[in-house]
Protein backbone atom coordinates (compact mmCIF):
# COMPACT_ATOMS: atom_id res chain seq x y z
CA UNK A 1 0.00 0.00 0.00
CA UNK A 2 2.79 2.31 0.75
CA UNK A 3 4.64 1.03 -2.22
CA UNK A 4 1.76 1.82 -4.56
CA UNK A 5 0.98 5.28 -2.97
CA UNK A 6 4.86 5.89 -3.85
CA UNK A 7 5.02 4.12 -7.18
CA UNK A 8 1.52 5.21 -8.52
CA UNK A 9 0.66 9.21 -9.15
CA UNK A 10 -2.79 10.63 -8.19
CA UNK A 11 -4.63 13.21 -8.73
CA UNK A 12 -4.86 13.16 -4.88
CA UNK A 13 -0.91 13.34 -4.82
CA UNK A 14 -1.16 16.47 -7.01
CA UNK A 15 -3.83 18.06 -5.15
CA UNK A 16 -2.11 17.04 -1.09
CA UNK A 17 1.42 18.90 -2.82
CA UNK A 18 -0.79 21.63 -3.83
CA UNK A 19 -2.37 22.06 -0.32
CA UNK A 20 1.02 21.44 1.22
CA UNK A 21 2.63 24.97 -0.73
CA UNK A 22 -0.48 26.65 -0.05
CA UNK A 23 0.18 26.23 3.60
CA UNK A 24 3.54 26.89 3.25
CA UNK A 25 2.83 30.20 1.66
CA UNK A 26 0.22 31.31 4.19
CA UNK A 27 2.60 30.34 6.84
CA UNK A 28 5.04 32.77 5.67
CA UNK A 29 2.97 35.19 5.35
CA UNK A 30 2.08 34.80 8.98
CA UNK A 31 5.39 34.32 10.16
CA UNK A 32 7.78 36.72 8.08
CA UNK A 33 7.60 40.60 8.77
CA UNK A 34 9.25 41.75 5.50
CA UNK A 35 6.55 42.99 3.11
CA UNK A 36 8.89 41.72 0.18
CA UNK A 37 9.12 38.44 1.56
CA UNK A 38 5.28 37.99 2.47
CA UNK A 39 4.68 39.26 -1.11
CA UNK A 40 6.33 36.46 -2.46
CA UNK A 41 4.88 33.94 -0.27
CA UNK A 42 1.33 35.29 -1.54
CA UNK A 43 2.79 34.57 -5.03
CA UNK A 44 3.49 31.43 -3.56
CA UNK A 45 -0.57 30.32 -2.57
CA UNK A 46 -1.17 31.55 -6.06
CA UNK A 47 1.44 29.20 -7.47
CA UNK A 48 -0.18 26.36 -5.85
CA UNK A 49 -3.41 26.94 -7.11
CA UNK A 50 -2.59 27.73 -10.46
CA UNK A 51 -1.14 23.36 -9.65
CA UNK A 52 -4.39 22.15 -8.32
CA UNK A 53 -6.19 23.29 -11.59
CA UNK A 54 -3.95 21.81 -14.11
CA UNK A 55 -4.55 18.68 -12.16
CA UNK A 56 -8.20 18.79 -12.30
CA UNK A 57 -8.11 19.57 -15.61
CA UNK A 58 -5.42 16.44 -16.66
CA UNK A 59 -7.36 14.06 -15.18
CA UNK A 60 -10.90 14.63 -15.86
CA UNK A 61 -13.25 12.14 -17.43
CA UNK A 62 -13.77 13.59 -20.66
CA UNK A 63 -10.51 15.90 -21.81
CA UNK A 64 -11.33 19.79 -20.77
CA UNK A 65 -8.99 22.59 -21.34
CA UNK A 66 -11.18 25.06 -18.80
CA UNK A 67 -8.39 24.41 -16.11
CA UNK A 68 -5.25 25.49 -18.52
CA UNK A 69 -7.64 28.71 -19.63
CA UNK A 70 -7.81 29.51 -15.85
CA UNK A 71 -4.34 28.96 -15.05
CA UNK A 72 -3.41 31.18 -18.27
CA UNK A 73 -5.90 34.07 -16.62
CA UNK A 74 -3.93 33.34 -13.11
CA UNK A 75 -0.73 34.13 -14.50
CA UNK A 76 -1.57 37.41 -16.40
CA UNK A 77 -3.43 39.03 -13.66
CA UNK A 78 -0.58 37.47 -10.99
CA UNK A 79 2.12 39.68 -13.16
CA UNK A 80 -0.16 42.84 -13.27
CA UNK A 81 -0.61 42.43 -9.75
CA UNK A 82 3.46 41.91 -9.24
CA UNK A 83 3.89 44.98 -11.28
CA UNK A 84 1.05 46.83 -9.10
CA UNK A 85 2.32 45.59 -5.71
CA UNK A 86 5.38 46.50 -6.08
CA UNK A 87 5.00 49.57 -7.35
CA UNK A 88 3.27 50.57 -3.98
CA UNK A 89 5.86 48.90 -1.92
CA UNK A 90 8.24 51.13 -3.21
CA UNK A 91 5.78 54.07 -2.50
CA UNK A 92 5.66 53.14 0.24
CA UNK A 93 9.30 53.26 0.87
CA UNK A 94 9.65 56.07 -0.29
CA UNK A 95 7.31 57.16 2.43
CA UNK A 96 8.57 55.79 5.54
CA UNK A 97 11.97 54.26 4.80
CA UNK A 98 11.00 50.43 5.66
CA UNK A 99 9.68 47.48 4.42
CA UNK A 100 9.00 46.10 7.84
CA UNK A 101 5.37 45.51 8.65
CA UNK A 102 6.00 46.08 12.24
CA UNK A 103 6.59 49.88 11.10
CA UNK A 104 3.83 50.17 8.98
CA UNK A 105 0.81 49.93 11.55
CA UNK A 106 -1.23 53.58 10.63
CA UNK A 107 -3.99 51.44 9.71
CA UNK A 108 -4.41 49.50 12.67
CA UNK A 109 -7.47 49.75 14.77
CA UNK B 1 0.66 -8.07 -12.18
CA UNK B 2 3.18 -5.35 -12.62
CA UNK B 3 5.65 -6.12 -10.25
CA UNK B 4 8.77 -4.23 -10.97
CA UNK B 5 10.58 -2.43 -8.35
CA UNK B 6 11.47 0.22 -10.91
CA UNK B 7 9.04 3.29 -10.21
CA UNK B 8 7.35 4.61 -13.39
CA UNK B 9 9.00 7.80 -15.18
CA UNK B 10 5.68 9.38 -14.48
CA UNK B 11 6.23 8.73 -10.69
CA UNK B 12 10.07 9.25 -11.17
CA UNK B 13 9.57 12.85 -12.15
CA UNK B 14 6.58 13.81 -10.04
CA UNK B 15 8.93 12.92 -6.65
CA UNK B 16 12.13 14.58 -8.15
CA UNK B 17 9.74 18.14 -9.04
CA UNK B 18 7.44 17.88 -5.61
CA UNK B 19 10.88 17.51 -3.30
CA UNK B 20 12.27 20.36 -5.21
CA UNK B 21 9.31 22.20 -4.82
CA UNK B 22 8.48 22.05 -1.71
CA UNK B 23 12.10 22.66 -0.31
CA UNK B 24 12.50 25.46 -2.22
CA UNK B 25 8.89 27.13 -0.84
CA UNK B 26 10.43 25.97 2.39
CA UNK B 27 13.28 27.89 1.29
CA UNK B 28 11.30 30.72 0.70
CA UNK B 29 9.66 31.38 4.31
CA UNK B 30 12.80 30.34 6.10
CA UNK B 31 15.81 32.32 4.37
CA UNK B 32 16.60 35.65 6.06
CA UNK B 33 18.10 37.38 3.09
CA UNK B 34 15.44 38.53 0.77
CA UNK B 35 17.45 37.74 -2.36
CA UNK B 36 17.95 34.28 -1.15
CA UNK B 37 14.29 34.15 -0.70
CA UNK B 38 14.14 35.66 -4.11
CA UNK B 39 16.50 32.82 -5.82
CA UNK B 40 14.69 29.67 -4.00
CA UNK B 41 11.25 31.35 -5.56
CA UNK B 42 12.78 31.38 -8.68
CA UNK B 43 13.67 27.70 -8.01
CA UNK B 44 10.09 26.91 -7.47
CA UNK B 45 8.85 28.02 -10.45
CA UNK B 46 10.54 26.31 -12.50
CA UNK B 47 9.72 23.06 -10.45
CA UNK B 48 6.50 24.04 -10.92
CA UNK B 49 6.79 24.02 -14.82
CA UNK B 50 8.47 20.66 -14.37
CA UNK B 51 5.37 19.77 -12.89
CA UNK B 52 3.07 21.28 -15.31
CA UNK B 53 5.58 19.13 -17.61
CA UNK B 54 4.06 15.99 -15.87
CA UNK B 55 0.70 16.84 -16.38
CA UNK B 56 1.41 17.41 -20.44
CA UNK B 57 0.43 21.30 -20.15
CA UNK B 58 3.63 22.16 -22.01
CA UNK B 59 2.30 25.29 -22.95
CA UNK B 60 1.76 26.40 -19.48
CA UNK B 61 5.04 25.24 -18.28
CA UNK B 62 6.54 27.50 -20.94
CA UNK B 63 4.35 30.81 -19.87
CA UNK B 64 5.23 29.75 -16.08
CA UNK B 65 9.14 30.09 -17.15
CA UNK B 66 8.96 32.97 -19.09
CA UNK B 67 6.04 35.42 -17.02
CA UNK B 68 7.03 33.63 -13.67
CA UNK B 69 10.78 32.82 -13.19
CA UNK B 70 11.69 35.43 -16.35
CA UNK B 71 9.36 38.77 -15.91
CA UNK B 72 7.85 38.39 -11.82
CA UNK B 73 11.72 37.20 -10.80
CA UNK B 74 13.62 40.36 -12.31
CA UNK B 75 10.77 42.71 -10.89
CA UNK B 76 11.63 41.09 -7.39
CA UNK B 77 15.23 41.05 -7.80
CA UNK B 78 15.51 44.71 -9.20
CA UNK B 79 12.67 46.12 -6.38
CA UNK B 80 15.47 44.23 -3.16
CA UNK B 81 18.17 45.76 -4.67
CA UNK B 82 16.84 49.11 -5.73
CA UNK B 83 15.72 49.30 -1.99
CA UNK B 84 18.63 47.55 -0.71
CA UNK B 85 17.04 45.49 1.89
CA UNK B 86 19.14 44.60 4.53
CA UNK B 87 18.80 41.00 5.60
CA UNK B 88 16.46 40.63 8.21
CA UNK B 89 17.54 41.03 11.95
CA UNK B 90 17.53 38.04 14.11
CA UNK B 91 14.89 37.94 16.78
CA UNK B 92 13.47 35.16 19.07
CA UNK B 93 11.44 32.32 17.70
CA UNK B 94 7.85 33.61 17.49
CA UNK B 95 6.66 30.77 19.35
CA UNK B 96 2.50 32.20 19.50
CA UNK B 97 2.52 32.77 15.91
CA UNK B 98 3.82 29.21 15.34
CA UNK B 99 1.14 28.35 17.71
CA UNK B 100 -1.73 29.64 15.48
CA UNK B 101 -0.04 28.83 12.28
CA UNK B 102 0.00 25.08 13.31
CA UNK B 103 -3.39 25.12 14.60
CA UNK B 104 -4.31 26.73 11.26
CA UNK B 105 -2.68 23.84 9.31
CA UNK B 106 -4.44 21.10 11.51
CA UNK B 107 -7.75 22.37 11.04
CA UNK B 108 -6.91 22.76 7.13
CA UNK B 109 -5.46 19.58 6.86
CA UNK B 110 -8.29 17.81 8.65
CA UNK B 111 -10.53 19.58 6.09
CA UNK B 112 -8.26 18.94 3.11
CA UNK B 113 -8.40 15.26 3.84
CA UNK B 114 -12.12 15.33 3.75
CA UNK B 115 -12.40 16.77 0.82
CA UNK B 116 -9.65 14.02 -0.74
CA UNK B 117 -11.41 11.10 0.32
CA UNK B 118 -14.91 12.51 -1.19
CA UNK B 119 -13.39 13.04 -4.52
CA UNK B 120 -14.69 10.79 -7.56
CA UNK B 121 -11.55 10.58 -9.33
CA UNK B 122 -9.11 11.24 -6.68
CA UNK B 123 -7.31 7.79 -6.96
CA UNK B 124 -7.13 8.31 -10.81
CA UNK B 125 -3.40 7.24 -12.04
CA UNK B 126 -1.25 9.03 -13.80
CA UNK B 127 -0.37 7.79 -17.26
CA UNK B 128 1.34 9.89 -20.03
CA UNK B 129 -0.55 10.12 -23.11
CA UNK B 130 1.43 9.70 -26.30
CA UNK B 131 2.23 13.40 -27.71
CA UNK B 132 -0.71 13.14 -30.64
CA UNK B 133 -3.17 12.77 -27.87
CA UNK B 134 -2.01 15.32 -24.93
CA UNK B 135 -3.07 19.01 -24.95
CA UNK B 136 -1.11 21.17 -27.17
CA UNK B 137 -0.96 24.49 -27.48
CA UNK B 138 -2.96 25.18 -30.21
CA UNK B 139 -5.80 23.65 -28.89
CA UNK B 140 -5.35 25.69 -25.74
CA UNK B 141 -5.24 29.00 -28.22
CA UNK B 142 -8.15 27.88 -30.35
CA UNK B 143 -10.40 27.67 -26.87
CA UNK B 144 -8.69 31.00 -25.59
CA UNK B 145 -9.55 32.73 -29.24
CA UNK B 146 -12.73 31.27 -29.42
CA UNK B 147 -15.09 30.31 -26.30
CA UNK B 148 -12.67 32.67 -24.00
CA UNK B 149 -12.20 35.56 -26.31
CA UNK B 150 -13.72 38.20 -24.02
CA UNK B 151 -12.12 37.54 -21.00
CA UNK B 152 -8.78 37.59 -23.02
CA UNK B 153 -9.54 40.78 -24.32
CA UNK B 154 -10.48 41.92 -20.54
CA UNK B 155 -6.88 40.98 -19.77
CA UNK B 156 -5.67 43.53 -22.30
CA UNK B 157 -7.61 46.54 -20.62
CA UNK B 158 -6.35 45.17 -17.15
CA UNK B 159 -2.61 45.19 -18.14
CA UNK B 160 -3.36 48.43 -19.31
CA UNK B 161 -4.82 49.51 -16.26
CA UNK B 162 -1.79 47.87 -14.24
CA UNK B 163 0.77 49.67 -16.76
CA UNK B 164 -1.26 53.35 -16.16
CA UNK B 165 -1.41 52.28 -12.39
CA UNK B 166 1.89 52.00 -11.98
CA UNK B 167 3.00 54.73 -13.77
CA UNK B 168 0.84 56.95 -11.36
CA UNK B 169 2.22 54.57 -8.21
CA UNK B 170 6.15 55.35 -9.33
CA UNK B 171 5.65 58.95 -10.23
CA UNK B 172 7.09 61.70 -7.62
CA UNK B 173 4.75 63.50 -5.77
CA UNK B 174 5.79 67.31 -5.87
CA UNK B 175 5.98 68.45 -2.12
Amino acid sequence: MTMNALAEITLNHYLALSGIIFMIGAAGVMIRRNILVIYMCLELMLNAASLALVAFSRFSTQPILEGHIMVFFIITVAAAEVAVGLALIVALYRLRQTTNVNDLTTLKF
Amino acid sequence: MHMSFLPSSEALFFWIAAVGLVGGAVSVVLNRNPVACALSLAVTFVFLAGLFVTLQAFFLAMVQIIVYAGAVMVLFLFIIMLLDIKEEAKRPFPWGKALLASVVAAVFAVFFHRVLSELPNGGMVLRWESAAQAVDAKSVGLLLFSQYLLPFEATAVLLLVATLGVVILSRRVAK
